[in-house]
């Protein structure tokens, strides 16, 4: 019954996204303000009615119904309770609820926190918001209904697949989603703008805060993936540069180059084309995120949904979001002009080195991971692209970006003095150099470049820090003047900094790890021992363990450092009920070094071995913690926003003081 | 899966490397290099994991030979050891190997005519971004104090509205 009811909700919503599609834009088309309004009801009632559905499908997950179709595919009552529930968008039809729920919800959040938007804009965003979800929802309803029911139900769930069964990936997708989607509404600001032939600096203020929120979940989502692949597939590695991962950094570059961009547009109302073509890419992007995991299109690792029928429709929603808005861009751009002047060494011509160098990387990725397809589509020839190739093309792109980053914040608006720049950051620069040498003295091996980029890492560290520094006047001004300095700084200055800072941080972890990974295979008998980085291993044996959905085998591993022991680790070979799959759950020991890898092999047959894997990856850590500041730094850039102008009735405050310190 | 480029082998052998590449490697425990597969030279070792790193796993999804645990990128670093005990060069045995399967396993396609657009479209796309920076810079100075030249102005009800959410400024 309660499954019934979420089917029915669906196809309301589906009928309130189309009245929400239609009625707000005639309003505006016909300068009626009475039709406009409508739009914020709709908003409303159609995330309450997504939101039924979904927690009616949720219901059924948690309840084990398997008399839906859905559920009896995906889930299975041994299965614990989060897992139960993350099953709901573990799979094809459940995800795709979520995503259109999410949609709603930011749909929903412009039309309630949206009071000081121009009524006209607010009805178009909202109408551009509603034909996306109307689109996503007949789709559904055509193509992926969850709520569908079995003639004959079975007596238990064929399960999810194990190796997603693991809290990081729990929550990894609505994240990422979180991310994709968020960055609709930058995509729905830009055809309002277009559609009515006008933007201006507000435009770029409104817009930023739902674009930072979109990338701050990215970053988050992006990081989790990256984390769970490390600790769960086993082979010690955190990117694999497969197109499934490469889906989801595309949106994230080109968010980020949007993020900077809409910056250069607010302070100076500059570079608005720009601004508003990465805002149709960046959602393009993301919808071909959703379209190339979903289809199946790429095989890999990641690929749980192989269904070709459903991509061909993925494909023409995304030729009419995607060739739509590139149209009405085409038709309508011309009509943008942009206002401030700036010197090519300016703070503006910072941030358009930064669009131009993460813009060609986006691009990079995006040939790397279609170009296969495309030349097998034309030629049938089939090649390969995978890591070498990032390596040899995405690097060297990052290279020039991280070395101007710092640059950046330090530099005026309108015109710069790049020597008066080099000057402050001289600091960075022998901070790097240290880093640099105690680098080659550490580690006396590796690759010529590892103790470069170390320096580089290290110097965008220290040049983040520097720009605070250089503010607060520490250094120069007394203490009162130092701390009344900070104290007034606004938010998105520390955010910036910060932000930077994580960078930094995950450049140092990537390097480290990718340089001075320590990696050793061999055979041990219980009461072997091991020499890895400095540890001293001892394996104790293997024993069988059962947990609540499988099997399996637990070594023994005793950590000891200097004769003192540091820890007892226990690598396991898994195998779940149901489905019937191994997996490998290694054992990690973290310190601030860097973390000890173990991974359990097969028993060697003739001696009573067991074949391990032990790695120590240095400073790895560095690269998830770098996310999570950016992610917090964010969150610190946005509660300052929110001070200025994006909550409701707060615009008055927009005089205050704070908001005064915050324009710069 | 990957059927062109097996088109060598007998297609029994092809279909139960495809079944077991699905059972042990798809995603699930890797284990790629075994202990028993090491070679006792250290220098020769670190060079067969270098190529071992641009080598696909043809029956995986996105693996090199390095990551898989399946049974033929087994093989094959058993032949990329094999060939490099010979006292062949790294190039030769990537040669060797791509004789045999054809040039998909090579996760660096090697640069040819039809892969001229994987390798450029970097360089060409900077080429172009720098470009089109260099005309927002120039057309900036040509300009002069050009302001927003919008088809809609702002009502004066929008403009009070405007100075009050850019108060700061």
């Amino acid at each position: 019954m309660i499954v019934e009811f979420g089917h029915f909700a669906l196809v309301l919503a589906v009928v309130v996204a189309l009245f929400q599609t239609a009625v707000p834009l005639w309003g505006t088309l016909s300068r009626e303000p009475r039709l406009m309004e409508t739009a914020k009801p709709a908003a409303i009632l159609q995330l309450v009615l997504f939101l039924v559905a979904f927690l009616a499908l949720t219901h059924a997950y948690v309840t084990s119904d398997f008399s839906v179709a859905n559920v009896a595919a995906n889930s299975h009552s041994t299965k614990p309770l989060i897992y139960r529930i993350s099953g709901v968008w573990g799979n094809h039809e459940g995800s795709m609820l979520l995503w259109v729920l999410i949609l709603a919800t930011f749909g929903a959040a412009v039309a309630i926190f949206g009071n000081n938007l121009p009524l006209s804009l607010r009805a178009n965003v909202l109408s551009v918001q509603a034909s996306i979800a109307l689109a996503f929802g007949i789709f559904m309803l055509a193509t992926s209904n969850p709520f569908l029911r079995l003639d004959d139900v079975p007596i238990d769930g064929r399960g999810l697949n194990p190796i997603l069964q693991d809290p990081a990936l729990a929550f990894h997708p609505p994240f990422l989603y979180a991310g994709y989607v968020g960055f609709s509404i930058a995509f729905s600001f830009a055809i309002a703008a277009l559609i009515d032939g006008r933007i201006d600096a507000a435009w770029a203020r409104w817009v930023r805060p739902w674009t930072l929120a979109a990338w701050m979940c990215l970053t988050l989502g992006i990081a989790m993936g990256s984390w769970w692949a490390y600790y769960e597939l086993g082979w010690g590695g955190w990117w694999f540069w497969d197109p499934v991962e490469n889906a989801s950094f595309m949106p994230w570059l080109a968010g980020t180059a949007l993020l900077h961009s809409a910056l250069v547009m607010e302070k100076r109302e500059t570079l608005k084309v720009w601004t508003i073509l990465l805002a149709i890419l960046t959602f393009s992007l993301s919808l071909m995120g959703t379209f190339l995991v979903r289809s199946g299109v790429l095989t890999s690792v990641h690929a749980f949904a192989v269904d070709p029928e459903r991509g061909v429709a993925i494909l023409a929603i995304m030729t009419i979001f995607v060739g739509g808005g590139l149209t009405l861009f085409a038709l309508r751009a011309g009509e943008l002009r942009h206002g401030g002047l700036f010197a090519p060494v300016s703070r503006e011509g910072a941030l358009v080195l930064n669009n131009v160098l993460l813009t060609t990387a986006t691009a990079t990725v995006f040939v790397g991971t279609l170009y296969p397809l495309l030349l097998e589509g034309l030629t049938g020839a089939k090649i390969s692209v995978g890591p070498p190739y990032f390596n040899l093309t995405f690097v060297p792109l990052m290279v020039p970006l991280l070395i101007a980053l710092p640059f950046g914040p330090f530099m005026p608006w309108k015109r710069g003095d790049i020597v008066a720049v080099s000057q402050r950051l001289i600091l960075a620069a022998v901070l790097a150099l240290v880093a640099m040498v105690a680098t080659m003295a550490l580690a006396q091996r590796g690759p010529w470049l590892a103790p470069i980029m170390m320096a580089v890492g290290v110097y965008v560290m220290a040049g983040s820090v520097q720009e605070l520094t250089y503010r607060a006047k520490i250094g120069s001004a007394g203490r009162d003047e130092i701390l009344r300095r900070l104290r007034n700084l606004p938010r998105s200055i520390y955010g910036t900094t910060l932000a930077h800072f994580g960078v930094g941080m995950m450049v140092v972890g990537i390097v480290a790890t990718s340089a001075y990974q320590t990696e050793k295979v061999l055979v041990l008998k219980p009461g072997d021992t091991a020499e890895v980085a400095g540890y001293t291993l001892t394996f104790k044996g293997v024993a069988p363990h059962k947990g609540p959905n499988y099997r399996e085998q637990v070594g023994t591993i005793e950590v000891m450092r200097d004769a003192t022991p540091i820890t007892t680790l226990h690598p396991s070979k898994r195998i779940y009920d149901s489905p019937p799959q191994p997996t490998s759950e290694a054992g990690i020991h973290a310190s601030w070094r860097g973390d000890l890898y173990t991974v359990l092999g097969d028993a060697q047959e003739e001696d009573g071995g067991y074949a391990f894997r032990f790695y120590f990856n240095p400073l790895v850590r560095l690269i998830w913690l770098g996310a999570l500041v950016m992610f917090f730094a964010g969150g610190i850039s946005l509660s300052d926003r929110r001070l200025r102008v994006g909550a409701p009735k707060r615009t008055s405050r927009a005089d205050t003081p704070a908001g005064a310190v915050a324009a710069e | 899966m990957h059927r062109t480029s097996l088109d060598g082998l007998p297609r029994f052998l092809v279909l139960g490397m495809v079944l077991l590449g699905l059972v042990l490697g798809a995603g699930s425990s890797a284990f790629a290099v075994k202990p028993d597969e090491i070679l006792s030279d250290s220098e020769m070792e670190k060079r067969a994991r270098t190529i071992s790193m641009e080598l696909r796993c043809l029956v995986c999804q996105n693996q090199s030979i390095d990551d898989s645990d399946a049974p033929l990128a087994r093989d094959l670093r058993l032949l990329v050891r094999e060939r490099l005990q010979k006292g062949e060069t790294n190039e030769e045995v990537l040669d060797f190997v791509v004789s045999r399967y054809g040039e998909f396993v090579l996760l660096k396609p090697p640069f040819a005519w039809n892969t001229l657009l994987l390798w450029l479209t970097p360089a060409l796309v900077l080429l172009g971004g720098v470009w089109l920076a260099r005309s927002v810079i120039a057309g900036n100075k040509s300009a002069g104090s050009r302001t927003d030249a919008s088809p809609l102005p702002l009502s004066a009800d929008e403009e009070a509205r405007l100075k009050r959410v850019l108060g700061g400024e």
